[in-house]
C-alpha cells in the first residue's frame, strides 16, 4: 500500500510523520504560555478559531535549545485526543514508500526513543518513523 | 421521508404525556375524586393510546387501553377508585415509561404487561375477567390478527361501522414503498381507523415486504370511497376489498360485552384521531423543534462572530474615525441582544428533570418505609439543554442521599418530637449568572463527628486535619472519594458509589457543591450551576507581559493596595478588607511568573463560597464579553485554570479559575 510522509528536521536529523495523521503544517504564530505545564510544553495557539496546544519537539526529544528561524515551523497532527502542534527546524517535504525501503529500529533505538516505529532508507535519504500521540504522552502530568 | 422523525415525534409527545400521567396519579392519590385530574389521565392514556397504535407499539396499545377503560369507570361514577387501582396505574405508568425509554434507544418497545393489563380488567370486571380474551379466540376470519384488534372490530361492527380487509399491491417497479404505504395509511386515517396490517407497520415502515400488504380497517364510509382513496395513491397497482368475516359465535359473544362499559371505547377510537391531529396543529404552529447540531452551529459561528467584534472594536479605537466609532458601536448593542437571543435557544426549564422526582420519592419513600412529602418549587427555571441533560442523575443520587440518610425513620422522628411526615424540598432559582438548585430535608442533619471519625478510620484526612474542619468542612467529606457512611447498605444509596460521582460531575458542568446543616433540623445540599456555558463577561489582567481573563461572576470588587497594608499571618499574606482578614494570592507566583516588588498593587478580590481573596496584577485592562473555550484534553487538569479564549487581537489568553485558586 502507498504511504507518505510528511518529513521535518531537527538540526541535521530527519524524521517523518504518516500524512495521515498531519492536519496541517503551519508557520510560527504567537504560542500563550501555560503555566504549571511540562517544560516543553510551548503553549496554545488560536488554530483557526480552535485552542491548540502546541510542544516544542526539541525539548521533547532533548536537543539543544536554539532562536526559531524563518523555516521553523509547527506541524499540527489529528492526535487520539483531539489536534496539536510541534515546532519543528523545518519541513519542506513528502516522501513517498515507493522511494524509501523501511527497516525495523536497532533494538538499543527501540529502547531509547519509545516514540519512534521505524527507519526509512531511499537513495539519498534516511528518516525515523515517528508515532506522534507518544510525543503527547503526561504533558499535564509529567 | 424519515420515519425516524415520526418517532422523534412520539417519543417527545409520549414523554409529555407519560409526565402528565405521572403528576396527575400523584394528585388523583391525594384526591380520589377530584374529577380533572381522571380527566387529564384519561386523556393522556387515551392520546398515548391513539399514537402507539399507529405507530404499532402493540405492548403500550394495550397497557393504555386497559387505564383508559378503566379511569372510564372512574370517571362515569359507574365504580368508586380504590387503593388499588392506584397502585396499578402506577406500575403501568412506569411500565409505558421503561417502553418509551426502550423505543428511545431504538428498541421495540416491547414488555410484557399481561400482568398489569389483568390487574386493570379485574378492576374493570371484578366477576368475569375471562369473557373478553376467551371469546375472540372462537372467531374466525379471513385476516390473522390479535385478540385486542379483535375485540375492537367487534366493538366496532356492534356500533355501526364496517370492517374490511383491503389487499394491496404496489406497482413491481415501485421506488419509494414506505412512502407509498405511508400516503395509504394517510388515506385510509381520514375515512376510518387502521386497526391493523400484515405485515406489521413496522416491517411495511423498514420496507420489509415484497410489493403486497393487507391492512385490516374499520371505517363509516362505502366501499367504493375506500377504493377510490387508495387506488388514487400514485405507484398503487391494484386495490382489492372484501368485508371481514367473523364467526357467528363471536357476535353473539359481543353482545354479552355490550353492556359492559368497556365497550363504550368505539366511537372514541376515531376521535382519538381527531384529536392527535386537533392538539398538534396548535403546537406546531407556536413552536418547532430544532435539532440541537443545527443550533450548536449557530453558536460556533456567532462566537467567531464576537471575536470579529472584538477585533472591530480594538481597530476602531486605534483608528478612532466618529463614523468607524458609531458604526461598531451600533453593531455592539446588535450584537449583545442577538447574543441573549442565541442563548435562550439552548435553555430549557428544569421541569423536565424535576417531573420524574415526585414518583421516585413516593416510591423510594415507600420502599423505605418513610412518609415523605415532596416540595417542587422554581421548576421554570430554564437551564442550558447541557446542563438539563446531564444534571438529572446527581439529582436522583442526592434526593435518593436525604430519603436514605436524611430524613429518619417514623420512631425517631417521633421521639424527636417531629412530625411523623417528613419534608423534602426542591427548589430552583436564578441568581445572578447562575442557577441554584437546593435540596433540603428537615431531617436530622449530619453528624458531623461520626462523618469526621469514619473519614479518618478510612484514610481521608489525619486526626490533626480533622480538629480542624469546620462544621461545614466536615460536612462535605461525604464527598470525598470512597466514601460511604450507611449503617445498613439498602440498595438505594450506601452503594459504594458515592457523592464524590455526584461532586466530580457537577464540576465538569461547571458548578459546585455545597452543604449547609444543622444537627436536628436538617440538611441542605446547594448546587451552583452557570447559567450558560460558553459566553461570560470577565475581567481582563496583565500578569508581566501575559494577559488573563477573571470571570466576571467571581470578582467582588478590584482595589488597589500599598504594600504598607499587608499583613503577616501564618506565613500567609493577608490585608483588611471591609473590615475583614482576606488572604493575599499573587498570580505571579501561582503561575510561575517573575515577582516584583512594589508600593503598591493592583488587587482583584474574588469569591467562591464564602471564601474570598485577594488576586494580585500587574495591571486591570478591562472588562469584556469572552467566549470560553476548552483547553483540550491533552491539558486538562492544568492548575487553577478553566479554559481560554481568544481576544480581539487573535491571541489566545487563559481563564484563571479563581474557584481552585481559593479552595487549595
Amino acid at each position: 500500500m502507498e504511504q507518505k510522509w510528511v518529513v521535518f528536521q531537527l538540526e541535521e536529523n530527519s524524521y517523518g510523520i504518516d500524512v495521515q495523521s498531519v492536519r496541517s503544517i503551519e508557520r510560527l504564530i504567537p504560542i500563550t504560555r501555560i503555566p504549571n505545564a511540562a517544560s516543553f510544553v510551548k503553549g496554545v495557539i488560536n488554530l483557526r478559531g480552535v485552542v491548540t496546544p502546541v510542544i516544542d519537539l526539541r525539548a521533547r526529544l532533548g536537543f539543544e535549545m536554539i532562536e526559531e528561524t524563518e523555516e521553523t515551523r509547527i506541524i499540527i497532527a489529528t492526535l487520539e485526543h483531539g489536534d496539536a502542534g510541534f515546532i519543528v527546524d523545518r519541513a519542506n517535504e513528502v516522501v513517498e514508500s515507493s522511494d524509501v525501503r523501511i527497516e525495523p529500529l536497532s533494538e538499543q533505538k527501540q529502547e531509547d526513543a519509545s516514540y519512534l516505529t521505524a527507519v526509512a532508507k531511499g537513495e539519498h535519504q534516511l528518516f525515523s518513523l515517528i508515532e506522534p500521540n507518544r510525543l503527547f504522552e503526561d504533558i499535564v502530568h509529567a | 421521508m424519515d420515519l425516524n422523525e415520526y418517532v422523534g415525534l412520539f417519543l417527545d409527545e409520549s414523554m409529555e404525556h407519560l409526565q402528565a400521567i405521572n403528576t396527575s396519579l400523584l394528585d388523583f392519590e391525594q384526591r380520589m375524586d377530584d374529577e380533572a385530574v381522571i380527566d387529564q389521565i384519561f386523556r393522556s392514556a387515551h392520546t398515548l393510546k391513539g399514537m402507539a397504535g399507529t405507530m404499532g407499539y402493540d405492548a403500550i396499545a394495550d397497557l393504555t387501553h386497559e387505564m383508559e377503560s378503566a379511569l372510564d369507570l372512574v370517571r362515569s361514577k359507574k365504580q368508586p377508585a380504590t387503593a388499588e387501582l392506584i397502585d396499578v396505574l402506577f406500575v403501568a405508568a412506569e411500565q409505558l415509561e421503561t417502553m418509551v425509554e426502550d423505543i428511545s434507544r431504538g428498541g421495540k418497545g416491547k414488555l410484557d404487561v399481561a400482568e398489569t393489563v389483568n390487574r386493570l380488567k379485574r378492576f374493570i370486571q371484578p366477576n368475569d375477567v375471562q369473557t373478553a380474551t376467551v371469546v375472540p379466540e372462537v372467531a374466525q376470519q379471513n385476516f390473522e390478527c390479535d385478540v385486542y384488534s379483535k375485540a375492537v372490530v367487534q366493538q366496532s361492527i356492534a356500533a355501526g361501522y364496517q370492517a374490511y380487509v383491503l389487499s394491496i399491491e404496489l406497482s413491481a417497479d415501485v421506488i419509494l414503498k414506505a412512502a407509498r404505504v405511508y400516503m395509504v395509511f394517510d388515506r385510509l386515517q381520514s375515512l376510518g381507523d387502521v386497526i391493523l396490517s400484515n405485515p406489521t407497520s413496522d416491517d411495511l415502515e423498514q420496507e420489509h415486504f415484497d410489493t403486497s400488504f393487507e391492512i385490516l380497517f374499520v371505517t363509516q364510509s362505502e366501499q367504493k370511497t375506500i377504493q377510490e382513496a387508495v387506488e388514487t395513491v400514485s405507484e398503487v397497482a391494484n386495490v382489492t376489498i372484501v368485508p371481514f368475516e367473523t364467526m357467528p359465535e363471536a357476535e353473539v359473544a359481543i353482545s354479552t360485552l355490550q353492556p359492559e362499559p368497556a365497550t363504550v371505547d368505539v366511537p372514541k377510537t376515531e376521535t382519538s384521531v381527531n384529536e392527535t391531529l386537533d392538539t398538534t396543529a396548535p403546537v406546531a404552529s407556536k413552536t418547532i423543534r430544532v435539532n440541537l447540531e443545527r443550533i450548536d452551529r449557530l453558536m460556533n459561528l456567532f462566537e467567531e462572530f464576537i471575536i470579529d467584534r472584538g477585533r472591530l472594536e480594538r481597530i476602531a479605537a486605534e483608528v478612532s474615525s466618529p463614523e468607524l466609532t458609531d458604526t461598531v458601536e451600533r453593531i455592539k448593542r446588535g450584537t449583545n441582544e442577538l447574543q441573549s437571543l442565541v442563548l435562550t435557544l439552548r435553555m430549557m426549564p428544569i421541569e423536565q428533570v424535576f417531573n420524574r422526582f415526585p414518583r421516585m420519592v413516593r416510591s423510594v419513600s415507600k420502599d423505605v418505609g418513610k412518609h415523605i412529602k415532596l416540595h417542587i418549587t422554581g421548576a421554570e427555571t430554564e437551564l442550558d439543554r447541557t446542563v438539563i441533560d446531564e444534571i438529572g442523575d446527581p439529582l436522583v443520587h442526592l434526593i435518593r442521599n436525604a430519603i436514605d440518610h436524611g430524613i429518619e425513620n417514623k420512631a425517631d422522628r417521633i421521639l424527636a418530637g417531629k412530625p411523623v411526615e417528613g419534608n423534602l424540598s426542591l427548589r430552583a432559582y436564578h441568581s445572578g449568572n447562575r442557577v441554584f438548585i437546593e435540596i433540603e430535608d428537615d431531617g436530622a442533619g449530619i453528624n458531623h463527628e461520626r462523618v469526621t471519625r469514619i473519614a479518618i478510620e478510612k484514610g481521608l484526612i489525619t486526626e490533626e486535619e480533622a480538629t480542624q474542619l469546620t462544621i461545614e468542612e466536615a460536612s462535605m467529606l461525604l464527598f470525598a472519594p470512597g466514601f460511604s457512611t450507611a449503617e445498613t447498605v439498602t440498595d438505594l444509596s450506601g452503594r459504594g458509589v458515592g457523592l464524590d460521582v455526584v461532586k466530580s460531575k457537577i464540576e465538569s458542568l461547571g458548578g459546585e457543591v455545597f452543604v449547609e446543616t444543622r444537627r436536628g433540623e436538617g440538611t441542605i445540599f446547594r448546587i451552583s450551576l452557570p447559567l450558560t456555558l460558553s459566553i461570560i463577561s470577565a475581567m481582563l489582567v496583565e500578569l508581566g507581559t501575559e494577559t488573563y481573563a477573571i470571570p466576571l461572576t467571581a470578582i467582588i470588587e478590584t482595589t488597589s493596595l500599598r504594600s504598607s497594608s499587608i499583613l503577616q499571618a501564618h506565613r500567609e499574606k493577608v490585608f483588611d478588607f471591609r473590615g475583614q482578614l482576606v488572604p493575599l494570592i499573587s498570580l505571579n507566583e501561582v503561575y510561575g511568573l517573575p515577582q516584583h516588588d512594589a508600593d503598591a498593587y493592583s488587587v482583584v478580590v474574588v469569591r467562591s463560597g464564602e471564601k474570598l481573596a485577594g488576586l494580585v496584577v500587574s495591571e486591570l485592562i478591562g472588562q469584556q464579553e469572552i467566549v470560553m473555550k476548552p483547553l483540550g484534553s491533552y491539558l486538562e487538569g492544568i492548575r487553577a485554570i478553566s479554559g481560554a479564549t481568544i481576544l480581539g487581537d487573535g491571541q489566545v489568553a487563559l481563564i484563571i479559575d479563581s474557584n481552585a485558586l481559593l479552595r487549595k
